[in-house]
C-alpha cells in the first residue's frame, strides 16, 4: 500500500533568497523628495510655492550679479556698459572701496590700519581658543595701547605710560588683595586713574621731547568707513562686559542701596533708545563736564554705547546667575569663602558659562548697532555712502549695489560671531553627555 | 552661686566697619550712595556753570512757541503755524503708529515663519531660516534704507500713471505705487455711520458671547451648536442691514490723479512704508526664533500623549501645545515689541516724523534747547518701555506655574 502512494515531496528551502533591492521609491533620492517635499497634497503645494520663490529669487539675482560692472567710472559709464541690460554697477565699490573701509583716513596710512586689524585677530586668538599657549595673552593685554598708537598716531610715550598706569594699578591690587578682594579692586582702580590724569600728559610731553618715537597724528574725525563700525564694535563689547558684570552682581546683591542704583541704572538704560544716548554724546555731554573740558567725539561716543551695552550684558549675566541653583551659593559660603571669593570662583565662571549665547547675541546686535552712529552725522560705513558717495555726481542713484554691499560685510562679521557662540556652546556643554 | 560672668559685651572698633561682616555692607553702601550723590552733584554743578557760561537757562517756554516747519505724515490736524508742543505730539503719534503696525506685521510674520521653519517640507525650512539668518545678521538701519530706497526709487511718478499709453496702472482702481508714497481709499463718514460703527462692535460682542454660550452649552447639555456658522452670521448680518437701512452712510473715496498728483485717498508716505516694513521684516526674524524655540520646549511627550488620547493634530497644537508654548514665547515676545518701539526712533535715517524727528531733530536745531528736548525724548521713551514692562510683570505673575 504504502509503495503505490504517490510521493509528496515536502518543499523545504535550503538557501535563502537573494535580498530584493528596494522599490525605488523607497530608496535613495526617491525616497528623500518624498519623504521631505511631496508627502502630503500640502506640502507638494507648499513645495512648489517655496521652489517658486526661490526661482523668481534667483532669477532676479544672479543676473544681475554676474552682468556686474565692475570698471567704470561713473554710474553713467555703468549704464552705456549694461546698455540696458540687468546688471549691477559694482564699479562704485570698486572705486570707492577705501572710502568704505577707511573713511578719510589719510592713504598713505592705510597700512597702519590693517597691521592694527591683522594683529586684532592675533590678539582675540587666546581668548577665542582655549586650546592655544596662555602666554599669548600677554599680548591681548598690549594690544589695546599698540592698536591706539597705530591707528591715532602721535607719541609712543603716552600709550606707554597708560600701560604703565594699568600695571601699577596692577601691583597696587596685588599687594592689597589678600586683605580684602574689593578694597583692592578699588585701590588698584584709583591708582591707575590718578596715575591717567595726573602723570600720565606731563610725563609722555617729556619724554617725547627726548626720544620722539612718534608716528604722524591722524585725527579722530579723519576715521571713518567700517573702520570705526570695527573700533566701536569691539572696544565697546570689550569694555561692556566687566561693567555689565559688575552691575549685574549690585543688581544681585543684598545690600539694598547697591542693589537700587544698580536697578535703577539698568532700566533707564533699558528703557531709551540708543539714538537718544548717541544724542547725548553729540550734544548734551559736554554740559555735564567742567567748563573748558572737550574730549574726542569717537571717545564720547564710546562712553555711551559702553554704558548701553553694559545695561544689556547686565541683564542677561543676571539671567545667569540666577539660574544657577541655591546649592551653589550655599556650597561657596559652607566652604567659609567670602563674598568675591565663591564669586570668582565658584558662581561667576558657571553663570557666564549659562549667560554665553544671550551676551554673543548682545554682542551682535552691538556690532550693529555702531551704524546708528551715522544719524549723529560720524561719517561710518552707513555715513560714507549715504553722504559722500551717494551725493557725488558720479555715484547718484547707486543704492543697491551699496547698500548689499554693507549688508554683506556685516553680515560676514556677525554670522561668523554667533557660528563661534555655537561652537562655545558645544565645547563648554559640560551636562547631558 | 555662679562665678560666670555675663559675656563681655564687644566693644565697638573703628576698624570693625571694614572688617565686621556685620557692619561691613552699611559701610559700602553709604559710601557708594555718597560717591552717586557727589557725581550727580558735580555734574549739575558743572551743568549750571556751563549754562550760565552761555546765558542759557532751563525753560520748557519753547514748547508753546510757533514750530515754523511742516510735517507731511500726520494723523491729527497740524500746520506749521501750531506750536513746538504740538509737533511733539504729532511725532508722539507717529512713533505710535508705526510700532502699532509694525508690532502686528511682526507678529504675523514671526509666527509664520517660526512654524514653517519647524515644518517637515525641507525646502520651506530651509528657506525659512535663510531669511531669518539674512535678517537677523544685518543692521535694521541698513534695511530701513533699503526698502525706503525701493519705495523712493523702484516705484514709478504719479506722472506715469498718466495719459492713454501710461506706463503704471493702478491696482484694481484703488491703490496707486507711486514713488511719492502710496495711494489708498479713504473712508468718508457721513451722518449715520456712527450707528453702523456701534452695530458692528456689538455684533462683536455678540460672537464672544455666542462662543461662551456654546462652550457652556457642550459642558452642561453635551449638545453642539454650529459655532462658526452662527459666528459668521451674527458677524455680517446685522451690520449689513444697518448699512443698507441707513441709506449707506459709510463710502470709499479712490485716489485719482489730478494736476501732479494724487488726490482724494489717503497718501502713505514712502518713508512710513520703509520704515514699517524695514523694522517688521527685521523684528519678525527674532519672533520666528521665539516662536520656534517656544515650540520646541513643549516635550514631545506631550503630543504623543495626546495623539494617544485620541486628539486631531489641528486640536493637539490649540489646546496642547500652544498654551504650554505661549508661556516661553509671550515674554521674549512683549521685549521685542519694546525693541520695535525703540528701533522705531531710527526714523530719522529716512526723514519720518516721528517724535525723535519732531522733538529731538527739527525743535531741537530750532530752538537750541538741546537739554530739554533729549530729556523729554528720554522721557517719552521710557515711559512707553516701564509701562509695556509693568504690563509683562502683570501677566508673567498671571501665567506662572503654580505649584506646591
Amino acid at each position: 500500500m504504502s509503495g503505490s502512494a504517490p510521493k509528496i515531496q515536502a518543499f523545504v528551502r535550503h538557501d535563502t533568497l537573494p535580498s530584493v533591492a528596494p522599490p525605488v521609491s523607497e530608496t535613495g533620492a526617491v525616497k528623500w523628495l518624498r519623504e521631505n517635499l511631496f508627502s502630503s497634497v500640502g506640502n507638494s503645494i507648499m513645495t512648489l510655492l517655496a521652489a517658486y520663490c526661490l526661482y523668481a529669487l534667483i532669477s532676479a539675482i544672479v543676473p544681475w550679479v554676474f552682468n556686474g560692472v565692475w570698471r567704470a567710472d561713473s554710474i553713467r559709464d555703468c549704464r552705456e556698459v549694461l546698455d540696458g541690460a540687468v546688471g549691477g554697477c559694482f564699479a562704485v565699490i570698486a572705486e570707492r572701496w577705501p572710502q568704505l573701509v577707511f573713511g578719510n583716513y589719510p592713504s598713505e596710512h592705510y597700512g597702519r590700519a590693517v597691521i592694527a586689524f591683522l594683529m586684532l585677530f592675533v590678539a582675540l586668538a587666546p581668548i577665542l581658543f582655549i586650546e592655544l599657549p596662555r602666554k599669548m595673552l600677554w599680548f591681548t593685554g598690549l594690544f589695546p595701547f599698540i592698536a591706539y598708537w597705530l591707528i591715532w598716531g602721535g607719541t609712543l610715550w603716552l600709550p606707554i605710560l597708560a600701560l604703565v598706569g594699568v600695571v601699577a594699578g596692577f601691583a597696587a591690587f596685588r599687594a592689597l588683595e589678600t586683605k580684602s578682594f574689593f578694597g583692592a579692586l578699588i585701590a588698584g582702580l584709583v591708582v591707575t586713574l590718578a596715575f591717567w590724569l595726573f602723570l600720565a600728559g606731563p610725563l609722555s610731553t617729556g619724554l617725547s621731547s627726548v626720544v620722539p618715537l612718534t608716528l604722524e597724528r591722524v585725527e579722530s574725525r579723519e576715521i571713518g568707513g567700517f573702520m570705526i563700525n570695527f573700533i566701536l564694535g569691539t572696544s565697546c563689547i570689550a569694555l561692556s562686559l566687566p561693567l555689565g558684570i559688575a552691575l549685574a552682581l549690585g543688581r544681585q546683591s543684598n545690600l539694598p542701596i547697591i542693589k537700587m542704583i544698580c536697578v535703577m541704572f539698568i532700566e533707564f538704560i533699558r528703557g531709551v533708545p540708543l539714538i537718544t544716548l548717541l544724542f547725548v554724546a553729540s550734544v548734551m555731554l559736554a554740559y555735564f563736564l567742567p567748563p573748558g573740558t572737550n574730549f574726542d567725539l569717537i571717545l564720547r561716543v564710546i562712553i555711551m554705547i559702553t554704558l548701553f551695552a553694559s545695561a544689556y550684558m547686565a541683564e542677561a549675566i543676571r539671567g545667569g546667575l540666577a539660574a544657577l541653583p541655591k546649592g551653589q551659593y550655599e556650597a561657596g559660603d559652607s566652604l567659609g569663602l567670602d563674598y568675591w571669593q565663591s564669586m570668582r570662583l565658584i558662581i561667576l565662571p558657571q553663570a557666564l558659562k549659562i549667560a554665553i549665547p544671550s551676551i554673543v547675541n548682545i554682542a551682535i546686535s552691538l556690532f550693529k548697532d555702531t551704524t546708528l552712529v551715522s544719524i549723529i552725522s560720524m561719517f561710518d560705513m552707513l555715513g560714507m555712502i549715504k553722504g559722500p558717495i551717494l551725493s557725488s555726481t558720479d555715484w547718484f542713484g547707486v543704492y543697491w549695489e551699496l547698500y548689499v554691499f554693507a549688508a554683506l560685510l556685516f553680515f560676514v562679521f556677525t554670522f561668523g560671531i554667533s557660528k563661534y557662540s555655537q561652537y562655545l556652546e558645544r565645547k563648554l556643554a559640560t551636562d547631558h553627555r | 552661686m555662679s562665678t560666670m560672668s555675663d559675656p563681655t559685651q564687644p566693644v565697638f572698633r573703628l576698624s570693625m566697619l571694614v572688617n565686621d561682616t556685620r557692619y561691613r555692607g552699611i559701610t559700602f553702601q553709604i559710601i557708594a550712595f555718597f560717591a552717586i550723590v557727589f557725581l550727580f552733584g558735580w555734574m549739575a554743578w558743572n551743568a549750571t556753570q556751563n549754562l550760565a557760561a552761555l546765558g542759557q537757562n532751563i525753560s520748557y517756554g519753547f514748547l508753546g512757541e510757533g514750530a515754523g516747519y511742516d510735517i507731511n505724515q500726520k494723523l491729527i490736524p497740524y500746520a506749521s503755524t501750531d506750536t513746538h508742543l504740538r509737533a511733539a505730539f504729532v511725532g508722539i503719534l507717529n512713533t505710535l503708529l508705526v510700532a502699532f503696525l509694525g508690532c502686528i506685521t511682526a507678529t504675523i510674520i514671526g509666527v509664520t515663519v517660526g512654524v514653517l521653519r519647524l515644518s517637515n517640507n525641507w525646502l520651506v525650512a530651509k528657506l525659512m531660516s535663510g531669511y531669518v539668518e539674512i535678517f537677523r545678521n544685518v543692521p535694521v538701519l541698513i534695511w530701513i534704507l533699503i526698502i525706503f530706497s525701493v519705495m523712493s526709487n523702484a516705484l514709478p511718478a504719479p506722472s506715469a500713471f498718466r495719459g492713454e499709453n501710461a506706463t503704471a496702472s493702478m491696482v484694481m482702481d484703488a491703490f496707486a505705487f507711486t514713488n511719492r508714497g502710496v495711494y489708498i481709499p479713504r473712508p468718508v463718514w457721513e451722518p449715520g455711520s456712527w450707528m453702523v460703527v456701534t452695530v458692528f462692535f456689538l455684533s462683536i460682542v455678540g460672537i464672544f458671547a455666542l462662543r461662551r454660550y456654546a462652550v457652556k452649552l457642550l459642558f452642561d447639555t453635551g449638545r453642539e451648536i454650529p459655532v462658526l456658522k452662527l459666528s459668521l452670521a451674527i458677524f455680517f448680518v446685522p451690520t449689513l442691514l444697518v448699512y443698507f437701512l441707513t441709506g449707506m452712510p459709510i463710502s470709499l473715496a479712490y485716489p485719482s490723479l489730478q494736476g501732479f498728483n494724487f488726490q482724494g485717498g489717503i497718501q502713505i508716505f514712502g518713508s512710513l512704508i520703509g520704515l514699517w516694513f524695514a523694522l517688521a521684516l527685521y523684528t519678525g526674524a527674532f519672533i520666528a526664533e521665539n516662536v520656534r524655540g517656544g515650540i520646541m520646549s513643549v516635550s514631545k511627550g506631550q503630543t504623543e500623549a495626546a495623539a494617544a488620547l485620541g486628539m486631531r493634530p489641528g486640536r493637539i497644537m490649540r489646546l496642547v501645545i500652544l498654551p504650554q508654548a505661549l508661556r516661553v514665547i509671550i515674554p521674549p515676545l512683549i521685549s521685542q515689541y519694546l525693541n520695535l518701539t525703540k528701533n522705531s526712533s531710527l526714523a530719522a535715517a529716512v526723514g519720518y516724523m516721528d517724535i525723535t524727528g519732531t522733538l529731538g531733530g527739527i525743535t531741537l536745531n530750532q530752538t537750541g534747547r538741546s537739554f530739554e528736548a533729549i530729556l523729554l525724548l528720554m522721557l517719552f521713551y521710557l515711559i512707553i518701555s516701564l509701562s509695556i514692562a509693568g504690563v509683562m510683570n502683570i501677566y508673567n505673575n498671571a501665567i506662572k506655574l503654580k505649584e506646591r
